[in-house]
């Protein structure tokens, strides 16, 4: 099955992203595929690679990458919410890439279900 | 359809507003800090006990455990981790997040 | 587009019912702005689409909005666009309207007022749900 994911909080502050993660990774482990996550609203704060947390927690960014990196995720930071909050190509982690909200629809549409992390 | 809640109760009105739309035969999955609604003793404890007659109840374990609440869930609340969280997901036809 | 889609093929042509839920109030969180984003976009990809406004949802239509004096956009306007996308399934919920004081002449476009049950079988027939 095909499950698609949106984050709608950054890392950190919320344990949004944390949940996210960590369903998409189960659900990768259980046969299923997530095609794509959407980062909207502040979650688009989980894509930069300036993101430099302590070395004893857990690197929220760099598990993301990870996991884009090992299972072909398609980490997309939403270009609108992005420019509001100063994520820009130059500073996006391995992994992500910047588009449009219609990726968001997108995923919907495609799909078999929308699982949606946020505040 | 599966709902899912990740607010306290106490806190915020998400969990009221999914048991008030929530449609019967609905599983409703608490995560994250809404987990605490389905301990004994607590204001919410009513209403989870009052909606386990039309709704499936589910608590995410690992939240439960990283909140000291694991000993403390009512009884016909069912736990899951993040596995049976999926299978939620895959069993229902919709999710709907009550953020 | 990216390699991923590959896996995303085969959604051609599909309709789909996509509700977008708002229960935030606007201002005090940028939920309510960015989540009107989320469905003009919508509307480019001929989907059934259906907003509702439950809890504090309900204030982001509030008629009569200034926002100057806090130096924010005030997209409450745009609400009344939505039909020029063809987005014309606006929904609210009676009790959350009632608990907050509020009638339809209050709000800044017209809806279709649904009792709880009413909503419920609403949300239960839709194929995505989207929530902010």
């Amino acid at each position: 099955m095909k499950i698609g994911i949106m984050v709608s909080e950054g890392p950190y502050n919320h344990q949004a992203s944390d949940t996210a993660y960590l369903f998409a990774r189960t659900a990768i482990e259980k046969g299923h595929k997530v095609p794509r996550v959407f980062f909207y609203h502040d979650g688009v704060n989980n894509s930069t690679r300036l993101t430099e947390p302590p070395t004893d927690d857990r690197n929220v960014v760099n598990r993301w990458s990870k996991l884009a990196e090992d299972h072909g995720v398609d980490l997309v930071v939403c270009i609108a919410a992005g420019m509001r909050r100063g994520i820009k190509d130059e500073i996006l982690a391995p992994g992500f890439r910047i588009s449009g909200l219609g990726q968001l629809v997108e995923a919907g549409i495609q799909c078999d279900r929308l699982v949606t992390f946020g505040d | 359809m599966l709902h899912i809640v990740n607010k306290s109760a106490t806190e915020r009105n998400s969990l009221e507003s999914c048991l008030r739309l929530a449609t019967k035969g609905s599983a409703v999955l608490l995560i994250e800090d809404a987990v605490y609604a389905v301990t004994k003793g607590g204001t919410a404890a009513a209403n989870i006990q009052a909606a386990m007659a039309d709704l499936q109840i589910y608590a995410l374990g690992p939240d439960l455990d990283a909140r000291g609440m694991s000993a403390r869930v009512l009884d016909g609340v069912k736990v899951v981790d993040y596995g049976g969280f999926v299978d939620l997901v895959a069993e229902n036809n919709v999710c709907q997040s009550w953020l | 587009m990216s390699d991923m889609m590959d896996d995303m093929e085969g959604g051609e042509g599909v309709v789909k019912k996509f509700m977008f839920v708002n229960r935030k109030a606007p201002h005090g969180t940028i939920y309510a702005l960015e989540g009107l984003e989320v469905v003009l976009v919508s509307a480019a990809f001929d989907q059934d689409v259906s907003m509702v406004f439950v809890d504090d949802g309900v204030y982001e239509l509030i008629k009569g909005m200034n926002t100057k004096g806090i130096e924010v956009k005030d997209f409450s306007k745009t609400y009344r666009a939505l039909d020029g996308y063809d987005i014309e399934k606006l929904y609210v919920e009676q009790s959350s309207m009632d608990a907050r004081g509020l009638t339809e002449a209050d709000l800044i476009v017209d809806v279709t007022v649904l009792d709880s049950a009413e909503m419920a079988s609403l949300m239960a027939e839709q194929d995505v749900v989207i929530s902010y």
